[in-house]
């Protein structure tokens, strides 16, 4: 790709932008929530029409008009969420349009012989016939990629493939990689995860605000200077805000602080099995565990957004029924979801109305709404918490992943809570949004509010914890402070066989 | 506010911002300056005994049930739910109160408020098993839809219940300062409901619960409670509507009252701009849609277009509001009108 120019009104999403991906290559696209990777992406795929430069591949001259015809053509594109039929079966979704025929209508039994040696291929054995919908998210993603590069695929797109899968998974999934990359297809790959980054790839290009700051070659580029190139900052300044981590842990929270939350033997069938916290103001609690280990879980417990089968929740001293969220929000909870999209933003309604949601109730006891009220709080927020904005008015959708979870913060932190649950606050954002957001986490337990922080990035939540409970397998299996507190003491607890390291009544009494 | 590099993808060719309720009155523009025009006889409008008559009152006469059932219905649409039911419930509720003051003499204003109850009751039986039992809203209300009717049908013993009361006829046939009094009606409805949506939460919490409903469960926000308001109203909307219909032809007649009109109700709120997904209440557009349904049956009847056809051209009519109102397909006509190709990429070679 030479010299792209993309313009949206108000927006010069692509400035002279070329890019490169040789055959057999992994390249890492990088960059900042809006710096243009989706929009690149987009305009090579045929999505968006270009307004300057060329696209030329396997030497000639390039154009798609849509992303089936880029496909048509050999370049397949694998999305962030699964873009499958759920309710089809595996074979049925492997097939879909390009089934085998006979004189008789589908040939069935090729249909499934070529989904098992499709799979075969890379090492997943599943039932062909299962619904779709009824695997792992991380194995539909996998059937996903089986279906990009079983149509002839020179080059895959992989945009985002990590975010939804744990370190198995994304084991797995880099095996993958490896293989393609052994059969001569070109791989661009867009993560957030730096780690995976050098893992994985060959050459790096990094955009930033729509220009290019930088093609490199992995093996030559310090992960800080990488960092600075995303940035935009020089690289004294990236440091300062690498290791600013290690003494940022505030201070251990003074077990005189009042207790606000304390679970005493609570838990849910099928979640997580019964666990004990306690959570005093002014201290951020972590908890870590692989995907599906019942961090989630938990947290939706004790904000009663599914019910406990046993155990009693006490908040600020008073027994929390925990039937409906509206009771734990009363007294003072709130929860940012781990799942942006399905759990946090009502799309379609703008910024303003988004952010005032949870505040409506305090405002008025009739029932009563301002706007104008509703507006001022908003502009508030807007402008403390730095949400990139044109007007209020902006439906939440149009705003990018990190904007929409700030705006997600901004409509608790309106509400006055005394204890935050964070589920995963920087899945999907940029490290600049990431950076802020564990600012503001620190900022937060120091005005005395107590946060409980869940994230599967290691080094953030080991970072930011002044305790730290650690879940395997739907229990609470540890709990770590002060000094004991470390990347090494999180991984050994979570790998440690079952049964060993368990505290006895799963958690602390 | 920052516009910093984070500035957002908007999509390409962002839309004119317009407000969202002017296509259709475009369209109710476009359909009155025609029958203005071509049709004679339409803007003819005469005072006889104090009170206005012609082809423009009637729009608002004889369409009132529609307008009413279609303020309920915009609510229930506004959560991504739909209430088929709001056409049999009428019958039931012209069938309650005709039945009360003919066999039991019951007073007019008892008799209408229990066929009001009544009809509310229903509503709320939607409700409940929308949101407890959890049956899929069109499911759920197809129930009514079918029980609604059979009830009233045993109720009267199939039979058209006749009755002779002036003053519940009113309710249909009387005038206020030379207007039907069922404008009345709708006003009041209109104006009360645009006022709550506006003023109080019911408008947020509608539109939130529409536009996603497990974010609005998390903030707290009464997900079942207006559930069963939306289906309890769009039951008394109904209830209304039934009373307006069975005083207007002094009989309450349990086999056509009501026939269809909850598919006509759905029209006129898709017409008005509410996404069937949920979301926005665009109450007043609404409002226009039912007006143009109703304006389009009476300008074809009175240029003597044949049943059949009436429908077909109200078919027509709905499909050119509804891509009127797309983002996309205007998009689409634009391109084509200014570029003479359907969409704007370059070609393929």
């Amino acid at each position: 790709m030479q010299g792209i120019h993309k313009r949206f009104p108000g927006v010069h999403a692509l400035d002279d932008v070329s890019f490169e991906v040789r055959a057999g290559e992994v390249h890492a696209l990088m960059g900042q929530n809006g710096a243009g990777k989706s929009t690149l992406i987009k305009v090579l795929t045929g999505v968006h029409p270009r307004d300057g430069g060329s696209i030329s591949f396997l030497g000639r001259p390039f154009h798609a008009s849509s992303p089936a015809d880029a496909q048509r053509q050999g370049i397949s594109t694998i999305y962030q969420e699964v873009n499958l039929v759920p309710t089809l079966s595996v074979a049925e979704n492997l097939s879909l349009g390009q089934a085998p025929r006979r004189w008789y209508g589908i040939d069935w039994r090729s249909v499934r012989r070529q989904a098992r040696e499709r799979l075969a291929e890379f090492g997943l054995r599943i039932d062909v016939d299962a619904a779709l919908g009824s695997l792992p998210v991380a194995i539909q993603q996998m059937v996903c990629i089986a279906r990009a590069v079983a149509v002839q695929a020179r080059l895959l797109i992989m945009d985002e493939p990590t975010s939804s899968l744990d370190r198995q998974e994304t084991d797995r999934l880099f095996e993958i990689i490896a293989r393609l990359k052994a059969r001569g297809v070109g791989i661009v790959f867009v993560t957030h995860f730096l780690d995976q980054v050098y893992r994985v790839s060959d050459r790096i290009t990094v955009l930033r605000n729509g220009r290019l700051a930088g093609s490199f070659d992995a093996a030559r580029l310090p992960r800080i200077e990488l960092v600075a190139h995303m940035l935009g900052k020089s690289i004294e300044e990236t440091t300062a805000l690498e290791s600013r981590g290690s003494t940022a842990r505030g201070p251990q929270a003074a077990s005189a602080a009042p207790l606000l939350l304390s679970a005493r033997r609570l838990g849910r069938r099928g979640a997580v099995e019964p666990f004990s916290l306690e959570l005093r103001a002014g201290e951020v609690l972590g908890l870590a565990g692989l995907l599906g280990s019942g961090r989630t879980e938990t947290a939706r417990l004790l904000f009663a957004a599914d019910p406990a089968d046993t155990g009693d929740l006490y908040v600020g001293g008073a027994r929390l029924p925990g039937r409906h969220p509206r009771e734990a929000i009363a007294a003072g909870l709130a929860l940012c979801p781990e799942d942006r999209k399905a759990d946090g933003i009502i799309p379609e309604m703008s910024v303003r109305e988004n952010i005032a949601l949870v505040v409506q109730r305090q405002l008025s006891r009739l029932g009563l709404v301002s706007r104008r009220r509703h507006a001022e709080i908003a502009e508030e927020f807007v402008r403390r918490m730095g949400i990139a904005t044109p007007d209020l008015n902006r439906p939440v959708k149009t705003l990018s992943g990190g904007n929409q979870q700030k705006v997600i913060l901004a409509r608790w932190l309106a509400s006055r809570p005394q204890l935050l649950i964070l589920d995963e606050p920087t899945r999907g954002i940029d490290v600049g949004a990431k950076a802020e957001i564990e600012r503001l986490t620190d900022r937060l337990a120091a005005e005395g509010l107590g946060v409980l922080f869940i994230s599967s990035e290691l080094d953030e939540v080991v970072r930011r914890s002044h305790r730290l409970i650690v879940l395997r397998d739907r229990r609470h299996v540890g709990e770590l402070a002060g000094n004991d507190l470390s990347e090494e003491a999180v991984m050994n607890l979570i790998a440690a066989p079952a049964g060993q390291g368990d505290l006895d009544s799963g958690g602390r009494p | 506010m920052s516009t910093g590099p984070e500035a957002p993808a908007w999509s390409p060719r962002r839309p004119l911002r317009l407000p969202a309720t002017v296509w259709p009155l475009l369209a109710l523009a476009a359909l009155l300056a025609f029958n203005l025009i071509w049709t004679p006889g339409f803007a003819r409008v005469e005072v006889r005994d104090g009170r206005l008559f012609g082809s423009l009152v009637d729009i608002f006469q004889n369409g009132a049930p529609v307008m009413l059932l279609a303020v309920g219905m915009t609510l229930v649409i506004a959560t991504a739910g739909i209430d088929l039911s709001v056409g049999s419930v009428m019958a039931l509720g012209g069938t309650v109160a005709a039945l009360l003051m003919v066999e039991h003499g019951c007073s007019v204003g008892v008799a209408a408020s229990a066929a009001v109850a009544a009809a509310t009751l229903c509503g709320l039986w939607n409700g409940v098993t929308v949101t407890f039992v959890g049956l899929q809203p069109i499911i759920a209300t197809l129930v009514l839809l079918v029980a609604g009717r059979g009830i009233a049908q045993a109720l009267s013993g199939d039979q058209k219940i006749r009755f002779e009361e002036p003053t519940f006829e009113f309710i249909g046939n009387g005038a206020v300062a030379g207007l039907p009094f069922p404008v009345y009606l709708v006003a009041t409805a209109v104006v009360l409901t645009f006022l709550a949506l506006r003023w109080t939460v019911l408008g947020l919490y509608i539109e939130a619960i529409g536009g996603n409903a497990r974010a609005a469960r998390l903030c707290g926000l009464p997900v079942h409670g207006v559930r069963l308001f939306v289906y309890a109203f769009s039951g008394f909307c109904a209830g209304v509507a039934g009373l307006v219909a069975a005083a207007d032809i002094k009989e309450a007649d349990v086999a056509n009252c009501g026939l269809y009109l909850e598919l006509d109700a759905i029209l006129a709120v898709v017409i008005g701009g509410t996404s069937l997904n949920g979301g926005r209440p665009r109450l007043i557009g609404s409002l226009i849609g039912a007006v143009i349904m109703q304006t389009l049956t009476i300008s074809l009847q009175m240029r003597g277009v044949v049943t059949e056809h009436t429908l077909i051209i109200k078919a027509v009519v709905v499909v050119l509001v509804c891509l009127l109102q797309s983002d996309a397909a205007r998009l689409f006509c634009r391109t084509a009108l200014t570029r003479g190709r359907g969409l704007g990429y370059p070609p393929r070679r």
